[in-house]
């Protein structure tokens, strides 16, 4: 089939680029990883952190953060949970499936910040998907970085997100890797417990340390906070907020809290920017 | 293992760390440790709670039995973890099972003695109580966090 609809890549922030799923990988029960290929052969080049508003033709169209190597080409990678409707689709959807994608948008983890220094990425549940471009990122450029953390937390052993990647990672010998879960079967040998039990113990130099956060808001505040109670400085703790978005380009608002859309100036803030928003109840 | 070995695991440990010397010594003088090979159970539901658990090295699974459904995994305590707060309060019983998941290296104490020496010192009492305190309050903030199921599919 010959596509003549595709505008160029740069036609602005609202348009919409059609790329084929060429791979789709079942992560776990919910969760969904897409591998997808412009049709106009344009790549879509990224930062770690950014997202893009993915289209299920049809369905709708929600704010995916990008899973995949930033410092590498190759098809774009999104790990998507099944929670809603068009989340639905997106993970229904199969090899040769055409979707609409929008972006990239939003800030970035900006790992480079953390060059000469400790870096700690703490992930809880599907928090780990946006975390793993800044990752991938830091590896690729280890002997930049000091020591490197990935502290990761989920709801039970069948739930760990990229289990074979992280099984790869915790074999290195450069990269600490911990796990826990909230709820462990009996034969469970791992740890059962929040993510952010792990920070006291984990090993790196609060002072000379970039840490860099994604889950939900509860475990991030707390997260933050045990950050903070460490010695890691609040500007060099990296949160990963999410809001309802629809447009991504910061016009609509429904991502608004207050003086900021996360769309735009986020979605990745700095724990003193956010740190007294992550505790209000509504905006 | 010398007294004076005790002594030293105590003053880094995190349950410990932080008590004056006078302080340490009167957990010392109840104080021993144990190399604990995995697999074997420390103590039961239900038991007496005689002794204390400062985990050196090592993990322990925190199972509580159910009748059908066999031993269910609450929770976990790793290395600068103590394990269980039943010994502190009537009736002085455990409230779960405890069984080694590694190898394990511990600093156990008396817990009676350790009693008898925070009856017979206030101060020390306060201090211990303090540290036994913010364990029970990290693990019930642990317990209620996932009852929220935060992880959960939003509803």
């Amino acid at each position: 089939m010959t596509v003549t609809s595709v505008p160029p890549a740069d036609a602005g922030a609202f348009t919409l680029r059609e790329f084929r799923v060429v791979r789709r990988h079942q992560d776990t029960r919910d969760t969904a990883t897409l591998a997808l290929e412009p049709l106009d052969g344009q790549r879509l080049t990224f930062e770690a952190g950014q997202f893009t508003m993915l289209y299920a033709f049809g369905v709708g169209e929600v704010p995916i953060s990008i899973s995949g190597d930033p410092t590498r080409s190759g098809p774009l990678l999104h790990t998507i949970r099944d929670v809603g409707g068009v989340t639905h689709a997106l993970t229904g959807a199969r090899r040769g499936d055409v979707l609409g994608v929008r972006g990239p948008y939003g800030t970035s983890w900006d790992v480079q910040a953390g060059r000469g220094g400790d870096i700690v990425l703490v992930a809880g549940g599907i928090g780990l998907a946006p975390l793993r471009p800044a990752l991938l990122q830091v590896l690729a450029r280890r002997g930049d970085y000091g020591r490197v953390v990935l502290l990761y937390g989920c709801r039970t052993p069948d739930d760990v997100l990229f289990a074979r990647e992280l099984e790869h990672w915790r074999g290195r010998f450069d990269l600490d890797v911990d796990v826990t879960v909230d709820y462990g079967p009996p034969q469970w040998r791992g740890k059962v417990g929040l993510v952010d039990s792990l920070i006291p113990r984990a090993g790196f130099d609060p002072a000379h340390t970039l840490a860099l956060v994604c889950g939900p808001e509860v475990m991030m505040r707390t997260v933050a906070a045990a950050l903070v109670h460490r010695g890691v400085r609040r500007d060099r703790v990296r949160v990963s907020m999410e809001r309802a978005m629809d447009c991504g380009v910061g016009l609509c608002g429904h991502c608004q809290l207050r003086e900021l859309f996360v769309c735009v100036d986020g979605p990745v803030f700095g724990y003193d920017r956010v740190e007294r928003l992550l505790w209000l109840r509504e905006v | 293992m010398r007294q004076s070995d005790v002594a030293t695991l105590l003053a880094d440990h995190c349950f410990t760390a932080g008590l004056s010397a006078q302080h340490l010594d009167r957990v010392a003088r109840h104080a021993w440790i144990e190399r604990i090979p995995a697999g074997t159970v420390l103590f039961t539901e239900g038991a007496p709670a005689e002794r204390v658990y400062l985990l050196v090295t090592g993990r322990v699974a925190l199972e509580l039995h159910v009748p059908g459904r066999g031993a269910q995994l609450v929770d976990t305590v790793d290395e600068c973890d103590t394990v269980g707060w039943s010994w502190v309060l009537p009736p002085y019983r455990w409230f779960f099972d405890a069984r080694a998941v590694t190898d394990l290296v511990a600093v156990v104490v008396d817990a009676p003695a350790l009693r008898g020496e925070a009856d017979a010192d206030p101060a020390f009492g306060y201090a211990l109580l303090q540290r036994v305190t913010a364990v029970m309050l990290h693990r019930l903030r642990a317990a209620r966090v996932r009852l929220v199921d935060l992880y959960g599919v939003p509803s």
